[in-house]
């Protein structure tokens, strides 16, 4: 049964695209079918962020307006050959998106793959509306910051809400993906906690991303960071969260507690 | 006395129109002995025998037949028709629908889902109680009082139909603003509650807050 996950989260900048990019391709390398889809209709980023820029020719509005098929709108990936991105317009804005052409893309793309991984765009308007309306699991990207906490309870809202679930009675999935967490920041307090976030939004903690230079290096490579430097922090830290998406069990590392022994050993001498 | 039902033809029409009136006055036919005058309808209708059977089905008591001289089984199991007895006008059943179950309004709510930011929960008849946290950003609004077992984020708005009784309790304060009966509270004011489990009244023209220990 194919899965249908929108990443969202209210507020911009705070790690949307990058995550999609990289949990798609982590899934991707399990040998699953994955399909990453950009709502950003008019600001898209996902085929740059995916290194798919120059191959784009038809994208996700051509195919809403019948000038395309949606197999002649699907970039497939050169490194990953289960993984395929459907890009959205850049020329257009995000009135052309309609409810019953994104009802009948998603329709199709559910028969094609196994995960259809829907990038929202930041806000609540329609764009954000259309990309988690279809969606049977969310991940909410937040940092550990309060504005950005706050957006993120607001999406949990509308998730709750204004989703095809929720109009169905049922409840729609939902992980919390904390990014850009700094721990040596955290342990000043100038963060807020780990606890504190989850405390504030009550649903479950999928993963925890270090804040990292490889994680803005990936996506000027236009290389999902899973692929561009597999053994950094923040590329372990989304393998771990994409395999707890698929059901495993797998244990939660809070970056920088292994950090903070090595500081311990190596940092008195500096200080 | 007995009541009389003259059953016509097509029979089946006839019962569905009985089925009406059963449902319009239920309770009319209960104990009553009622004679069935079978004069308006075809001696030979061959759903006479299954007629007596119809009417018991729906709990009508038959206690005789009149209006003819036929000898089907069915007659003969009451004993023969009647004869004799005196007309005494036609009487209109009188409507009597099955009583509904008067239940009350509710006079309290209890959520058991956090209160996002962004919502509006509003229940004037009575009290709120939410089994989870009010984001910052929430706002909950109840005619009586208001109770959150979790962190109060957001605004509560108790006694909005103008109620100064109405009170707040929350077992974690960080609220933006409470408010009861028109009164209001805002988070400058509250600092010395921050993070504890309060209950909050109105006294007066001001609005007193106790810790709960």
């Amino acid at each position: 049964m194919a899965k249908v996950l929108v990443v969202t989260s209210g507020k911009g900048g705070v790690g949307k695209t990058t995550s999609t990019a990289a949990l798609g391709a982590a899934l991707a390398q399990t040998g699953q079918t994955v399909v990453v889809v950009d709502f950003d209709v008019g600001l898209r980023n996902l085929d740059i962020v995916m290194g798919a820029e120059r191959r784009v020719v038809f994208d996700m509005i051509n195919v809403i307006q019948g000038e395309a098929r949606l197999t002649q709108a699907l970039i497939r990936d050169k490194r990953i050959e289960t993984l395929s991105i459907l890009p959205a317009s850049q020329t257009r804005d995000k009135d052309a998106l309609t409810s019953e052409g994104v009802a009948q893309i998603i329709a199709e793309l559910r028969e094609k793959f196994e995960w259809v991984i829907c990038d929202s765009p930041a806000g609540i308007e329609r764009g954000a509306t259309l990309a988690m309306h279809h969606a049977d699991v969310a991940v909410i990207v937040t940092n550990p910051e309060v504005s950005s906490v706050r957006d993120s309870d607001r999406i949990i809202g509308l998730l709750d809400s204004k989703t095809e679930m929720a109009k169905r009675g049922e409840r729609i999935e939902k992980h919390l993906l904390l990014t850009r967490y700094d721990a040596a920041r955290a342990a000043r307090g100038d963060m807020l906690k780990t606890e504190d976030v989850l405390e504030i939004l009550s649903i479950p903690l999928l993963g925890i991303i270090p804040e990292s230079a490889e994680v803005l290096r990936a996506s000027n490579l236009g290389t999902p960071v899973v692929l561009s430097n597999p053994d950094a922090a923040p590329a372990r830290a989304y393998v771990d969260a994409a395999r707890r998406l698929m059901g495993q069990h797998v244990a939660m590392v809070v970056p920088g507690e292994k950090k903070s022994f090595m500081t311990k050993l190596f940092g008195r001498r500096v200080a | 006395m007995a009541f009389v039902l003259s059953p016509d033809a097509p029979l089946r029409d006839w019962l569905a129109e009985l089925d009406a009136q059963i449902e319009r006055s239920a309770s009319f036919f209960a104990g009553r002995p009622i004679v069935v005058d079978l004069s308006s309808l075809p001696q030979s209708d061959p759903d006479l025998d299954t007629l007596f059977d119809a009417l018991r089905a729906r709990g009508i008591r038959v206690i005789g037949a009149e209006g003819t001289d036929g000898l089907t089984p069915a007659i003969q199991s009451l004993g023969g028709p009647l004869i004799g007895g005196r007309p005494l006008g036609l009487y209109e059943v009188p409507d009597d629908p099955p009583e509904e179950p008067v239940r009350p309004d509710p006079t309290s709510m209890v959520l058991d889902t956090p209160v996002r930011s962004g919502q509006t929960i509003v229940f004037p008849p009575g009290d709120l109680t939410v089994n989870g946290s009010v984001a910052s950003g929430a706002e909950i609004m109840a005619g009586g009082s208001i109770h959150v077992y979790g962190t109060l984020r957001g605004r509560a708005i108790a006694g909005v139909t103008g109620n100064p009784q109405a009170r707040i309790f929350c077992s974690k304060l960080d609220a933006e603003l409470i408010s009861i009966d028109g009164l209001y509270m805002t988070a400058d004011d509250m600092d010395s509650f921050r993070g504890k489990s309060i209950h909050a009244r109105l006294t007066g023209s001001s609005i007193i807050i106790t810790e709960i220990k």
